[in-house]
């Protein structure tokens, strides 16, 4: 029996009412502004950016303000604005040698040109919850050094010299992009690295420590790690050339993978890559992994059916608004669904007792 | 895009400072300059998005990042002259100043508009730039070499 089901307008306003009291909290707290949250939560800002896959500091502050922290629904809500804007076009890919870095580490050399930057990190702090912040407290000032007018290369170009590390392949000039086509397997690598870039941070993870477990292990070494702002170019056709339209915060890691040869490459080491929006930087590590054991066809090695190889496991479960969207759907009204269900449910068992019947 | 001469390589310059400068500063300067020309708008400042590109290992084949928000706005002075901007995030008073300089500096007034308003603006670049990488060259290890035991 089919039942149309309307109603329930006016319980939804006044939940929707109900959730931006609850929002606000006690009014006598001070409330949260949007700048407080771009400056002093940026790090959630940045999740956003990367994952809601728009560059936009104040819109993800606002995001997390009307989604009461809740990322995913404020990541959800970047990408539903993101729709939104017309698409002027595309930059010319980003010149990651000319970072200027606030952060850039190497696992491997020690030496490297340019140093080792720590900039501001969690590394090496003890963990120890700080209540000194839960009072308010003025800031110490941030040494300062002289500034050594150093190129930072990347640590890459150095194996690269020796021929050890293999060389990356060229591609299209404008690569595919998954918003505007839907992802088709067997993906390239450029349509890998997107879905991993804006790919939910938890679902990288997790994938990437997978393979450092031994599922597709890769042996990763971090070659190098970077932090820093770079200009976005972008040719202008009524200009005739290309200017600056901005400058954003990137993370970049590049990994270094031992590799024994295959029956299509030479010994030699591989690499992964992650690029991320925002100091993101486990995000960065776990993409370079991830990126890495997906690459095993290129690389001829074997698929040893691991869930880090299998392009279609990682590809459609890593994205969370996809996931979120299928998963919550199910708590809506399935009325009639479930109808069904118990009306063939019933009759089995009718006929299932009725046998039972018979036998004895 | 043809070999960039001269003029457009100053233009360029000044169009990728007004794009990262920030609105505040930029309102500050462009009021310190006090000229209101007459205009037209070419195109009313409009947002949109652009899609940042990077490429795999950082020099292989280019893949799609993610977007940004970007403001871009055209404007035409009374004598003809034609002024573009494109600038990062949502901000269309941003944009609309940032093609008038573009436009004054075009013109007879490029002195002035340079020294009041690209001058300023680039030293305040300058100076945070200075600042924060400072603040990372505190931060940059010294490694010594401990004595090991074997002679």
């Amino acid at each position: 029996m089919y039942v149309a089901v309307k109603g329930g307008e006016k319980a939804i306003d006044n939940a929707h009412a109900w959730l931006a009291e609850e929002r606000r909290g006690d009014t006598s707290i001070a409330e949260l502004s949007v700048s407080q949250i771009r400056e002093q939560l940026a790090l959630a800002v940045n999740r956003v950016m990367a994952e809601g896959s728009l560059y936009d500091p104040d819109l993800a502050a606002l995001a997390i303000k009307q989604s009461r922290g809740d990322l995913i629904e404020a990541i959800f809500l970047i990408r539903a604005y993101r729709t939104t804007l017309p698409r002027f076009g595309g930059s010319n890919p980003v010149d990651t040698e000319q970072m200027i870095c606030d952060r850039r580490v190497s696992a491997t050399f020690k030496d490297a040109p340019g140093g080792q930057v720590l900039g501001p990190t969690f590394d090496y702090t003890h963990r120890l919850l700080d209540f000194k912040l839960a009072a308010d407290g003025e800031v110490p000032q941030a040494p300062s050094a002289e500034i050594a007018q150093a190129d930072t290369p990347h640590i890459m170009s150095f194996l690269d010299r020796e021929n050890l590390i293999q060389t990356e392949p060229e591609g299209p000039e404008t690569p595919p992009d998954l918003t505007r086509s839907p992802l088709e397997l067997p993906a390239t690598r450029s349509l890998r690295l997107q879905a991993l870039t804006r790919g939910d941070e938890g679902f990288i993870l997790g994938m990437a420590y997978s393979t450092q477990r031994g599922y597709a292990r890769n042996h990763a070494f971090v070659a190098e790690l970077r932090i820093g702002a770079v200009s976005v170019e972008m040719d202008i056709p009524e200009l005739g050339f290309a200017i600056d339209i901005g400058e954003i915060t990137l993370t970049e890691c590049e990994t270094v993978n031992q590799f024994k040869g295959s029956k299509t490459e030479p010994p030699q080491f591989t690499r992964g890559y992650g690029l991320v929006f925002g100091m993101t930087e486990r995000k960065a590590i776990s993409m370079a992994l991830v990126d890495r054991a997906l690459r095993w066809k290129e690389l001829g090695e074997d698929n040893v059916g691991a869930p880090a190889q299998d392009e279609e496991f990682v590809l459609y479960h890593a994205d969370n608004i996809q996931a979120t969207g299928f998963l919550e759907h199910i708590k809506l009204p399935h009325y009639v669904d479930f109808q069904s269900e118990l009306e063939l449910i019933r009759k089995l068992r009718r006929a299932a007792m009725g046998e039972q019947e018979a036998v004895e | 895009m043809e070999e960039m001469n001269d003029r457009n390589a100053a233009r360029k310059a000044w169009m990728s400072l007004l794009a990262k400068s920030d609105t505040s500063t930029l309102t500050q300067v462009w009021g310190a300059l006090g000229i209101a020309p007459d205009f037209s708008y070419l195109r009313a400042p409009e947002i949109g998005g652009v899609m940042v590109r990077g490429r795999a290992g950082a020099v292989g084949a280019a893949f799609n990042l993610g977007e940004m928000t970007v403001t871009r706005c055209s404007v035409k002075l009374a004598s003809g002259v034609v002024g573009h901007a494109y600038v990062q995030g949502r901000d269309k008073e941003q944009a609309r100043i940032a093609a008038l300089v573009d436009a004054l500096m075009q013109t007879k007034d490029a002195a002035v508009v340079q020294a009041t308003v690209i001058d300023p603006l680039a030293e305040i670049r300058r100076s945070s730039q200075a600042s924060r990488a400072a603040k990372a060259a505190a931060t940059k290890v010294d490694f010594f070499t401990m004595v090991r035991g074997e002679d």
